[in-house]
């Protein structure tokens, strides 16, 4: 493995040289690798989103390097390229936030609000190691803010319904902005009941409540100079989890920071910016609401993160530095009581995550050159050290059962390269990068004490020791666009070594009541996964567009069995007709029957499905008020349906319609 | 100027308190840790029985006495001391397994040793301690009556084996259990007659902890007890790795490699017959 990733460094740093001998200066504008998704009532993407007030879960999926694991209506769980939370970095605004939910029901994504955001910068891989180690790749969601514009003060509501789920959704915001200071603030709520699937069916526990309240301010130190303060609050209540046992009293998010901001600091130093964040979240699992239960729990979870990140931006030439100086110091504590039947019973008690403590302190530095109006390269490294400690006495002689031998701290170095050729000729884009990274194991896989997934039914036990799990990546993508045609085909491909999955011991007694068995978390020699999608795009006529995409993913391990949660071959295509403020659109997705799956964590075969969305949407102006009306329906012929991430299989919601009301005063 | 007194008050106070610590021991010191039982007496002595809660308790007993001369209200430093508690039952009588009873190091009047009480007393069956003891070539007796009420939790089992002896075992370790590896120690004793107790060699006691109340679950990693040469009793480490009540459920292999009593735990089988208990 190593000898491949010697040689692809040499190639590249050799490719570069040659491309460095041409010296040309004539660079324009270097086109950026990242997807970008625009999400919520961003002005660009609010006249065209057919359904703007949907959540960021329904947005993140759009992309086809996205997709979701979803174990009800709420707090979807992204996976990038295939892989889920442990093997991605999701940040907001560059801060790390963590979810305290052992069986990731509160990936961070959840905290947030479409009001809260402008939108997510989706990085493939190595491409995102710049907010500390990752494999997947990264997601940076952005916040949305005014800025230093003269735009005054502004207002608008928004108010929502959708028929299935009887989802309610009102939100206010409220901005002001002008050359120095600019402030938003803004309110959302939604509050829904059990959705239905295909043919009627209710899908029991799959009510939520969410609130969310944020707020952003900057002010203008000097011409150059600025600071931002932001803050989130977001709290969601009885939150139902059909596909798991147990469900959500509480998931509650406080999120802050502070920003320092240098435009222009030097003649090469264009940008600098400074930021220090915290943020500190609750969860707490809740059974009370299921008749029948092996055993009354309580689950609650903890986890507070405290970082900074200081990050220039350089230029010199036809290069385009940026280095990012970061730390984040996390502590996640998980616990679990169980009540036995007998009163007179003392309580069940155990530490799940055992007050795991993280510091992470990472330098990241990033260098695009565009060698000619044709060619530019980018090169990324970063260099981070990873250390946990187990604060609790508790949690470690709980784990010393496991591994008498255990320390309570373990430190890892993780580093990761990458370089990216990007070639735009013609009508034609053509890129290809590689990348190495490495990550440490999360605390579930490091420190989890009897996390029971209830997926496969087994308990899972982390193990301290694990390596490093290591990546080596390709990537190509090649892309043509003219007026009428655009079209991309792209591809990655991940051969990841020391491969981080649980393993069943069947010497291991499972804690809870009809689990199948305890797995421990082990290192698989590798796994290889492949991502790759083709999307295609067609103006038939100024007023009509057609669109189609298509996904096809891979994902196996050294002895060829297939991983979990590898997506089968899926599609979408859609016909969209836009005239002045009108616009209708007809969507139909769906995938083809499920032939890789994994038996060994629960995974049956997904069978194929289709569905049919339709939508349309009028802007109205009255006075100076800006008004616009979307309607819609999703999955019109009721389908039941489930897909391939549908935890436990729950189905999809059937037919819905909704209506998105959004009321702009100036 | 007030507040200068104050200071140079408050350095005095420091500084004589410091003064008066002393590492020297004194009787009083030797029983730190130590809860009274109950103070016993005959015409010449008192005897003072401690132990760490100031209880005995049906089961093992670690037993601290120490005994004071009436005459000099001085204690005793050179005794040599047998015990024997005996249940007096409404038809027979029987004693109980116990330790010898020695000084306990780093003190000077401090005794030590256990008694194992396999069955507690009852509204007409109750103990009695019996202390025989020499003092400078003088031979004592004191007896008196022994408070031994029920634990709450299984803590010493006594059973007939297959090789029809019956035997007593008790459970010494963990007494304050933890969400752990825990060493674990017990005493195998068997009835060679009613008043005698002595310590079984050479067998094994198989460990098998369970959750009754979390579907039986158990744990992993436990190290059946074997005995130890030096004090005869059987240590082992038993991992429990939640809070609450758990089983230990128990075999009891003879030197040969035979079961003399117990059942490893299945999935027909949910407990074994002889076991211990522990909640916490």
């Amino acid at each position: 493995m190593k000898k491949i990733l010697y040689t692809a460094i040499l190639v590249l740093l050799m490719s570069s040289m040659l491309f460095a001998q041409e010296k040309q200066r004539d660079t324009t504008e270097v086109v950026s690798i990242k997807e970008i998704l625009l999400i919520g009532n961003h002005p660009k993407v609010h006249q065209k989103e057919p359904k703007p007030l949907g959540s960021i879960d329904e947005y993140l999926e759009a992309s086809s390097k996205i997709n979701m694991i979803k174990r009800g209506a709420y707090a979807w769980e992204p996976m990038l390229n295939g892989m889920a939370t442990e093997r991605t970095v999701i940040t907001i605004d560059g801060m790390r936030i963590f979810g305290a939910c052992t069986d990731k029901m509160d990936p961070i994504t959840s905290y947030l609000e479409i009001s809260n955001l402008s939108e997510a910068t989706i990085s493939s891989g190595q491409q995102g190691a710049e907010n500390g180690a990752t494999i997947g790749g990264s997601i940076d969601l952005k916040r949305r803010k005014a800025g230093f514009k003269e735009t005054g003060w502004s207002a608008g509501a928004h108010t929502g319904g959708e028929s299935n789920g009887e989802q309610k959704i009102a939100g206010a915001e409220l901005q002001y902005a002008e050359n120095s200071f600019y402030f938003n603030t803004d309110f959302m709520y939604r509050d829904a009941e059990n959705y239905k699937a295909g043919g009627n069916q209710e899908v029991l526990y799959s009510q939520f409540t969410k609130y969310n309240f944020s707020a952003i301010s900057g002010f203008k130190l000097s011409e150059t100079q600025s600071i931002e303060g932001s803050f989130i609050y977001d709290q969601a209540n009885d939150v139902g989890y059909p596909a798991l046992p147990m469900d959500v009293s509480l998931a509650r998010a406080i999120i802050g920071s502070l920003k320092y901001e240098h435009h222009l600091f030097s003649e090469t130093i264009a940008h600098w910016e400074t930021k220090v964040y915290f943020n500190t979240i609750t969860h707490q699992m809740d059974d009370s609401k299921r008749p029948v239960v092996p055993i009354r729990m309580d689950m609650p979870g903890w986890s507070d993160t405290y970082g900074f990140y200081s990050k220039v931006n350089i230029s010199l030439d036809q290069h385009k530095l940026s280095a990012n100086l970061s730390s984040f110091y996390n502590k996640s504590l998980a616990e679990m009581t169980m009540f036995p039947d007998d009163p007179n019973e003392n309580d069940m008690f155990m530490l799940t995550w055992p007050d795991v403590r993280t510091l992470y302190n990472g330098l990241y530095l990033e260098d695009v050159i565009a060698l000619n109006n044709q060619y530019s390269m980018q090169f990324t490294g970063s260099l981070g050290r990873h250390f946990n400690r187990v604060a609790s006495t508790f949690g470690l002689q709980s784990l010393q059962i496991f591994y008498p031998e255990m320390t309570d701290s373990k430190q890892r170095y993780l580093k990761s390269l990458s370089s990216q050729v990007l070639l735009h000729k013609n009508k034609m884009e053509y890129t290809l990068g590689m990348g190495y990274g490495e990550r440490a194991p999360s605390v579930s896989e490091g420190y989890g004490f009897y996390l029971f997934n209830s997926f496969d039914g087994f308990d899972y036990i982390g193990d301290p020791n694990l390596d490093k799990e290591r990546s080596v990546e390709m990537n190509a993508s090649i892309g043509f666009d003219n007026k009428k045609w655009h079209a991309k085909l792209s591809g990655s491909y991940f051969h990841i070594t020391d491969y981080i999955i649980g393993k069943p011991d069947f010497s291991l007694s499972p804690m809870t009541i009809g689990a199948n068995g305890v797995k421990v978390y082990e290192q698989l020699e590798y796994a290889s996964l492949i991502n790759s999608n083709v999307s295609v795009g067609y103006s038939l006529h100024k007023n009509w567009n057609w669109r189609g995409k298509l996904i096809l993913s891979y994902g196996r391990d050294n002895n060829n069995i297939n991983l979990p949660l590898v997506q089968p071959l899926s599609y979408q295509t859609s016909l969209a007709f836009r005239k002045e403020l009108f616009s209708v659109e007809i969507e139909l997705q769906g995938a083809t029957k499920q032939l890789d799956f994994s038996p060994e964590f629960g995974e049956n075969q997904t069978a194929d499905y289709a569905v049919v969305n339709l939508s349309a949407s009028q802007t109205l102006f009255l006075n100076q008020q800006k008004m616009s009306v979307k309607l819609g329906a999703e999955n019109i012929f009721d389908t039941h349906y489930s897909t391939f991430s549908d935890w436990n299989n729950i189905p999809r919601r059937g037919r819905n319609l909704f209506v998105n009301l959004s009321y702009a005063i100036q | 100027m007030k507040f200068i007194r104050a200071i140079t008050l408050c350095c005095l106070a420091i500084f004589t308190s410091c003064s008066t610590d002393s590492d020297e021991i004194t009787p009083e010191n030797e029983l730190a840790d130590l809860m009274k039982i109950q103070t016993m007496e005959n015409q010449t002595h008192l005897v003072e029985l401690y132990s760490a809660n100031g209880q005995l308790e049906q089961g093992y007993n670690k037993i601290f006495l120490r005994i004071k001369n009436k005459s000099d209200q001085e204690f005793i430093t050179n005794a040599t001391i047998q015990w024997k508690p005996v249940m007096h039952m409404e038809t027979t009588q029987h004693s109980c397994p116990v330790s010898e009873l020695t000084k306990k190091s780093g003190t000077q009047s401090l005794y030590e040793g256990f008694i194992v009480f396999q069955m507690a007393e009852n509204q007409s069956e109750a103990w009695a301690l019996t202390l025989d003891y020499t003092i400078d070539g003088a031979a004592y007796t004191l007896t008196a009556p022994i408070q031994v009420p029920a634990s709450t939790r299984r803590r010493v089992t006594v059973f007939t084996g297959s090789d029809e002896v019956k035997y007593i075992l008790a459970l010494i370790e963990p007494s304050a259990p933890e969400v752990a590896t825990n060493d674990m120690s017990v005493g195998v004793f068997k009835m060679e007659n009613m008043m005698s107790f002595p310590v079984v060699n050479s067998y094994k006691v198989k460990i098998d902890p369970r959750m009754p109340s979390m579907g039986n679950h158990s744990s992993p990693n436990n190290i059946d007890l074997t005995q130890s040469t030096s004090d005869k009793l059987y240590h082992g480490k038993l991992n429990l790795t939640m809070t609450g009540y758990w089983k230990i459920n128990l075999q009891l292999e003879n030197a040969l490699g035979e079961i003399v009593k117990g059942e490893p735990v299945s999935d027909t089988t949910e407990a074994s017959s002889i076991f211990l208990e522990l909640e916490f």
